[in-house]
């Protein structure tokens, strides 16, 4: 079985995220760079079917500049067998379509049974590219499963909905999404942190891949204007001595929001 | 031929499992409505849902037979629509089902995909896309570089209400696209618990934290949520505790609201928290630490033991009711 996990450095959601007033694009020097944690659960989903399976073969897939590197090793250190990351600056601010043509062409390359990815990054809250890569490919798509069942011919789970819990299968080759509701991922010890260093690291450019960034042909979804909000002030803060209740009663009412 | 009117937007309109329209409609037809003539596409069987999608403001209703499959018979019905109506943009629902339909229907049309829109208008050169990004800390504009796209559309983001136009429907003829496709063995309906509003768009949000302490007593959270007739939402730190399921978290990476009042019962506020609901109109904290960070962007903030400060908060709201 192969399996091939989606993850992406993304700005840590601990800190302040900023986007270049001027681009319009992440700014990645105003936060701390962090693997993005739903990537980390999809790594866990695939390690924990490879514990009981060691002939699965697990590669990390990401999209991104060189200096994610250090990022994406860290899912080396954890457990994946090795690592193809697309890079190239023709890449800096792609659209959802670049983005999913360029995942897929990978996904060709690599070659798959199983591709799991989060339902959303942290950053984009996208949560369409799983669909995406599933049309390019032309594989059934099981998104936003809350528990992952993977046998040698198929997979399934559980997808809730705001109306209900659906189970859903398909055969593989498939590409899946998962909700944080699947476990925190293992952490990297000192012998697999060693062991990253040795393991297989792919650099792919858009020429090895044949993807065309800039086509005339291709509409693409660009930034046209960005802003920041003005910063939140504080408000009244009071210390309760015995009628805090009532004085924020009266300002519901006050406000008409009571 | 049907008149599509000028400027066509189609407009996938969700349906529950039972074929009747889920409430994301009215939002969707009025934000189509706000950038052009709302056409709406309705993969389903059941009675009169065209006429209900015409009161709701769809001028035209195309209609297609549902199929056993996920997402792809939904997506060869949206190409079918989207060659016949020939729309400026194609709506769908920012949805766990939508994004699916979006993202596979963008990807075979070769369309561009703007998501998790929170508004729509158009200047003089087509459809503008507007976007809430990284918790609301920045607004952000998107547009297509030519041609028609894909938007998927925030549940809950757009209060602009179409008007009501007369029944117009037709069938659609679908020709399948023989995509590979996932099985639905089973769905259970969840049972609608209560008649609180939806946290999604709710205008009011009542939210507990970790401070609530045990499952029970975040029924502390309902009965002010109750009283003040909002929704109930939790933090992930609440969600993590087993006090309530995953569907009420507010935050990064639960659901993103944008209520006129929110209120934070024993939530200390982390970032990730506060990027769930730091566009609210009001924000209400309390919270016995007088350094929370909540209180940081709180326009009234109480220090004190929410135990006893709700109670005499809901008996006070109470009282003034009676």
């Amino acid at each position: 079985m192969k399996i091939v996990v989606l993850v992406k450095e993304v700005p840590d959601t601990y800190g302040d995220r900023r986007l270049d007033l001027e681009t319009g694009i992440v700014d990645r020097a105003a936060s701390d760079a962090v693997l993005d944690e739903i990537g980390e659960r999809s790594l866990e989903v695939a390690l924990s079917y490879a514990d009981g399976h060691p002939d699965t073969e697990i590669v990390l897939l990401s999209m991104g500049p060189e200096s994610a590197q250090a990022s994406i090793r860290r899912g080396l250190a954890m457990g994946a067998s090795s690592a193809v990351q697309v890079v190239d600056e023709a890449l800096l601010g792609a659209d959802l379509g670049l983005t999913s043509e360029v995942l897929a062409a990978a996904l060709q390359h690599t070659g798959f049974d199983l591709v799991i990815a989060g339902n959303e990054s942290t950053d984009g809250s996208g949560g369409v590219i799983p669909a995406m890569l599933a049309e390019r490919l032309g594989v059934p798509q099981l998104t936003a499963l809350a528990s992952v069942e993977i046998t040698d011919a198929s997979v399934s789970g559980r997808r809730v909905l705001d109306d209900g819990v659906a189970t859903v299968s398909a055969s593989l080759p498939a590409v899946i999404s998962i909700t944080e509701s699947l476990p925190d991922a293992r952490m990297a010890n000192i012998k697999g942190i060693m062991a990253a260093k040795k393991k297989p690291y792919e650099v792919l450019s858009l020429a090895d891949l044949g993807v065309v960034a800039e086509r005339e042909d291709a509409p693409r979804s660009i930034m046209i204007a960005v802003s920041e909000r003005p910063p939140r002030g504080a408000g009244v803060k009071i210390v309760d001595e015995g009628d805090a209740g009532e004085q924020l009663a009266e300002f519901l009412v006050q406000n008409r929001l009571a | 031929m049907a008149d599509f009117g000028s400027n066509p937007i189609l407009t996938l309109l969700e349906v529950r499992a039972d074929g009747q329209l889920a409430k994301s409609a009215a939002g969707m037809l009025g934000a189509a409505a706000q950038i052009g003539s709302p056409v709406a596409l309705l993969v389903s069987d059941a009675e009169g849902v065209a006429e209900q999608a015409a009161s709701l403001g769809a001028q035209q209703v195309l209609v297609a037979e549902p199929g056993a499959e996920l997402t792809v018979p939904v997506v060869d019905a949206l190409a079918a629509a989207f060659e016949l109506v020939q729309p400026d943009a194609v709506l769908v629902s920012n949805s766990v089902d939508g994004r699916d339909v979006g993202g596979r229907f963008s990807a075979r049309a070769g369309l561009p995909i703007a998501v998790d829109a929170v508004g729509l208008s158009r200047d003089e050169e087509g459809v503008v896309v507007h976007h809430s990004v990284f918790g609301g800390a920045f607004n952000v504009d998107s547009a297509a570089t030519f041609g028609p796209l894909v938007v998927t559309l925030r549940e809950g983001a757009v209060d602009a209400r179409a008007e009501a136009a007369p029944a117009q429907s037709q069938q659609l003829t679908v020709t399948p696209s023989g995509a590979r496709a996932a099985t639905i063995e089973s769905f259970e309906a969840e049972v609608a618990a209560s008649s609180r509003p939806e946290l999604r768009g709710a205008a009011k949000v009542v939210s507990g934290g970790r401070g609530l302490g045990s499952a029970e007593k975040f029924e502390l959270v309902e009965q002010l949520a109750d009283v003040l007739g909002a929704a109930v939402g939790a933090s992930r730190a609440a969600v993590d505790a087993g006090y309530v399921p995953h569907s009420y978290q507010v935050g990064q990476t639960g659901v993103s609201v944008s209520p006129q009042l929110y209120v934070a019962l024993g939530i200390s506020g982390a970032i990730q928290h506060k990027a769930g609901m730091q566009t609210a109109k009001t924000i209400v904290a309390i919270n016995k630490d007088a350094d929370a960070p909540i209180f940081e962007i709180a326009d009234f903030g109480v220090v004190g033991d929410l135990f006893t400060v709700v109670p005499q908060l809901i008996a006070a709201l109470e009282a003034r009711k009676a």
